[in-house]
């Protein structure tokens, strides 16, 4: 019983093996799987997942650093805390083209949509590693409510906005599955999936943020701001549009053959254009850094260690990137835009990482020995991430990301 | 002044049960509470005197016998763990830490360390599952069959009490000090003070305490400086501190608002129905300002 006759045959579960293996014999895929970069990854999820097997049998303690006085470690602050406004770019996309009506960037959507959906996706499943009984996971939505906590918010929130970018997603899949009239229905929510997206991530993006609120006496007083929210939520919106342009130029460079020329042609100057909007931004960022610091008198904080490290990060990691996407945008040029991104993208994480670990607890004495992960941790982390790409890849290899289906061009 | 106070509240309940419904009465009557609510009338609370402590750290070793917790590392008796400062762990509710006379002329001050039973607990408001009661009798209490772990607490503890079981695969908890519950709701006192054989901490009602607290230092004030900690701090919390030197030398937080942690996220949360129902409606307006410039072309 070949894969070639099974196909032929055309039967449902032939033409859904058929879908599967983009139309390959079986022979022929399993050919395909070996390359450089499956090699590698294979080594890293060999020694990865073991790993995360053995914190079930083993406990926490054996993969992280996380301890009484350092309760989430690289796991969340990398994983939730920095994944999340790396994956706005579903709700930034969505909210430009369909909502402000910004039509020449529809060739991104999709690809926005999809990031962003793996991104919470992949920021669940690090929580689930992390939490102690993973599978009590819904019972702030069902079991016993603290409406006074935020992470009850962000609880809500993530697990509505995952269905949410699935649901914005689901024509792409549909069509990969030729379900017409359903895909049909998928289009007409579009609208209300995106406002209501919008309204999700408001909350979510900057409730990440108002978690640190109950810190006062942990978090520096330069990175503790009632301002918290505000700071992450308008970070979330340059975060989201960097991440577009370094997404696009990744499977721009890497996936080529599963592009359209619509994709490829309009790509350079559509990154311009979101670069634009990025450093519109991360100025408007930068500012309300400099306010949080007036709003609480911290000025003098700014000649301590901690405070250097604070201009780094504003200034290093905000501004400079902010200038280099402006210089890119004036010389028109795609390139220094992309630089510009991935620098940005950078300074988003160590913000993340600042707040949540390298300025959290600072007054504990030794502080800052917890900082680089055990081995194991980081095993973790790269399996995960490697896990992430690898299904991303999976998807835009087979579902109608990068391009239109030739069979769907009707237009929205 | 209080008294007053009381009559109109009870006054302006009178009204409402005769103007609505049980329902609604029901709620009003919660929200008017809450507003006022300064805490349950007779809450339990230690009086911890660091002056008093010798370290001889029987209050570790009743307290280890009282909650039937694992045997530790190094026997009770044994005063080298003095060597370094240590925490609440998995394993212990409490820990004694000793502190050099800085001055170095005195002797040695030692410091209980463990859950300060917050009035307005920061673990509490900070628990997506609600897994933290403070009861009436003062003890912030912890579930350990609603909690998935998410260890949120640990972070919002202004004290860094809770500790984690890490080391658990599947059934890991958050562990921490109950301030005896069973035993007091019997009747009977925390064993950490039954143990203590100076009296150098005291088990009552929390307002009782803050008396007595304030006679010793009226009685002693060059042996105690002017202040108890515990009593405004994060809004008050159910163990108070008598000190003969300031409390930051002992460890003790100084950076902490005298409001419940809650509050600093009141802001934010009262600011999400808006955003639920103001953002909704701009979005329909900037979707319908696009799609009419789109009829006009």
């Amino acid at each position: 019983m070949s894969n070639e006759s099974m196909a032929k045959a055309g039967t449902f579960p032939s033409r859904f093996m058929e879908k599967l293996l983009m139309g390959m014999p079986l022979s022929d895929y399993v050919r395909t799987l070996i390359t450089p970069f499956n090699v590698v990854a294979m080594g890293i999820l060999s020694i990865g997942i073991p790993l995360i097997v053995l914190r079930f049998i083993d406990g926490l303690a054996v993969i992280t650093h996380a301890s009484h006085d350092y309760p989430w470690s690289i796991l969340l602050g990398w994983g939730l805390f920095s994944g999340v406004p790396l994956s706005a770019t579903g709700y930034i996309m969505a909210t430009a083209v369909y909502i402000f009506g910004f039509k020449k960037y529809h060739p991104l959507v999709r690809l926005g949509v999809l990031t962003g959906f793996m991104g919470y996706l992949f920021a669940v499943i690090y929580l689930l590693i992390d939490i102690g009984r993973p599978w009590r996971i819904y019972y702030p939505m069902a079991v016993s409510f603290g409406p006074t906590s935020v992470l009850f918010l962000v609880a809500w929130h993530v697990a509505l906005y995952l269905t949410v970018q699935l649901l914005e997603f689901s024509p792409a899949i549909l069509e990969w599955l030729n379900s017409r009239r359903v895909r049909k229905w998928a289009v007409m929510i579009t609208i209300g999936m995106t406002v209501a997206g919008v309204i999700l991530s408001t909350l979510h993006q900057s409730a990440l943020g108002a978690l640190f609120l109950l810190a006062p006496g942990k978090v520096h007083p330069l990175w503790y701001s009632s301002f918290l929210p505000v700071f992450f939520f308008v970070s979330s919106i340059f975060a989201g549009l960097v991440m577009v342009i370094a997404v696009s130029t990744v499977v721009a460079r890497f996936m080529r053959n599963r592009a359209d020329q619509e994709f490829l042609g309009s790509l350079d100057p559509l990154t311009v254009g979101l670069g634009r909007a990025a450093s519109i931004v991360m100025f408007v960022y930068f500012a309300l850094k400099l306010i949080g610091v007036a709003h609480d008198d911290n000025w003098s904080l700014l000649t301590t260690p901690y405070g250097y490290w604070f201009l780094v990060e504003v200034f290093l990691f905000v501004l400079l990137p902010g200038i280099v996407l402006t210089r890119g945008v004036k010389r028109n040029s795609a390139r220094m835009v992309r630089f510009g991104a991935f620098f940005a993208l950078a300074g988003v994480i160590l913000n993340r990482l600042n707040v949540t670990l390298i300025t959290f607890n600072w007054n504990v004495p030794g502080h800052l020995h917890h900082l680089v992960p055990p081995v194991r941790e980081v095993f973790v982390v790269l399996a995960i991430a490697t896990l992430h790409i690898i299904i991303f890849r999976w998807i835009v290899n087979r579902m109608p990301v990068l391009k239109e289906h030739p069979d769907y061009r009707e237009h929205e | 002044m209080e008294e007053k106070k009381g009559i109109t509240r009870r006054d302006c309940l009178k009204a409402l049960t005769a103007a609505g419904g049980t329902a609604l009465v029901g709620s009003a009557v919660d929200a008017h509470a809450y507003k006022k609510f300064s805490g349950w009338p007779d809450r339990c609370g230690m009086l911890a005197d660091t002056t008093e402590c010798v370290g001889c750290r029987s209050c570790e070793a009743a307290c280890n016998r009282a909650n039937r917790l694992p045997a530790p590392a190094v026997p009770f008796d044994e005063k080298s763990v003095f060597e370094e400062k240590r925490r609440p762990t998995a394993s212990a509710y409490t820990v004694v830490n000793r502190y050099s006379d800085t001055e170095g002329t005195g002797p040695p001050v030692y410091r209980k360390v463990q859950c300060n039973h917050c009035n307005e607990p920061s673990c509490a408001s900070a628990c997506p599952v609600r897994a933290y009661t403070k009861t009436p009798e003062g003890a912030v209490l912890y579930n350990k069959d609603l909690c998935f772990g998410c260890r949120y607490c640990m972070v919002a503890c202004p004290f860094s009490a809770p500790a984690y079981d890490y080391e658990s695969a599947l059934e890991p908890r958050i562990v921490k000090c109950t301030l005896c519950y069973e035993r007091v709701k019997k009747g009977g006192i925390p064993a950490c003070a039954e143990a203590c054989p100076v009296e150098a901490i005291k088990f009552g009602k929390r307002k009782d305490l803050l008396r007595l607290a304030e006679a010793r230092i009226r009685k002693y004030p060059d042996r105690y400086i002017d202040r108890i900690y515990g009593e405004q701090e994060v809004g008050g919390t159910s163990w108070l501190y008598l000190s003969g030197v300031p409390f930051d030398r002992l460890d003790f937080p100084e950076n902490l608002p005298d409001k419940p942690l809650v509050e600093q996220t009141k802001g934010f949360l009262s600011a999400v129905p808006l955003v639920l129902v103001l953002w909704p409606a701009f979005l329909g307006m900037a979707y319908a300002a696009t799609r009419n410039k789109e009829e006009d072309k």
